[in-house]
């Protein structure tokens, strides 16, 4: 299953939310706001970074760098990919949750 | 892969509109087919005509026609939400004694059932809001 969360964690408990639930071996894409869902160092990253034992996460290239984010202020093993690889990820999971 | 998308947020507010039109233009080069996109919601203004942007700004909803148009995508506003955000096509604007219409190319005035229809006919349904 995809998951989607387009909140920033500082905003919105959606992040948390959509962690605590997504089953192991899920796919999990940070875009928009999410993407500072992804910054390594923040309140928030030992959150991220535990679920990376469970499930993928990725952040969307575009909104990373809209928001000055570059790849190498990101938590360990979060995948860059791009809107192919937005495509690619909802192709490859039966299931989408959107989370807003 | 056929993919439908629902946009629940109107242009220039955050960035649903600006990420769903990516998403489809993404999935359209990659050969996938967008059975249809539904504006629910705020996201029905984007489907007015008479907006008029600055000019160095991207224009959303001329986005929305000439990718609708270059594509051949089925844009639907619905109709509950468009009435009460007055967004309104020439057969809605007779009916509720309106003195003018303005709805976009490309866009056509439905209810939810094509919703239902969309996840029912395509692969994957996308929501983009805030």
């Amino acid at each position: 299953m995809l998951h989607t969360v387009n909140k920033s964690p500082f905003e919105s408990s959606s992040l948390k939310t959509c962690l605590s639930l997504a089953r192991s071996g899920s796919d999990v894409l940070l875009i928009e706001d999410g993407v500072y869902g992804a910054l390594a160092g923040s309140a928030h990253a030992s959150l991220v970074a535990e679920a990376l034992e469970a499930v993928r996460v990725y952040a969307l290239e575009p909104d990373l760098k809209a928001r000055g984010l570059s790849g190498d202020r990101l938590i360990p093993g979060i995948e860059v990919v791009g809107y192919d690889g937005f495509v690619d990820l909802a192709c490859t999971n039966d299931k989408i949750q959107n989370w807003l | 892969m056929k993919f439908s998308v629902m946009v629940n947020e109107g242009p220039y507010t955050h960035q649903a509109s600006d990420s769903a039109y990516q998403f489809i233009r993404a999935a359209l080069s990659a050969g996938h087919e967008i059975f249809r996109v539904f504006f629910y919601h705020d996201g029905v203004n984007n489907g007015t005509r008479l907006t008029t942007p600055p000019q160095d700004d991207r224009h959303i909803v001329n986005r929305w026609s000439e990718l609708a148009s270059e594509h051949d995508l089925d844009l639907v506003v619905c109709v509950a939400a468009a009435q009460r955000r007055g967004i309104v096509d020439p057969d809605e604007a007779k009916r509720n004694s309106k003195d003018g219409d303005n709805i976009a190319p490309g866009f056509r005035i439905s209810g939810l059932g094509q919703l239902i229809e969309a996840g029912i006919e395509s692969d994957r349904l996308l929501v983009f809001g805030d």
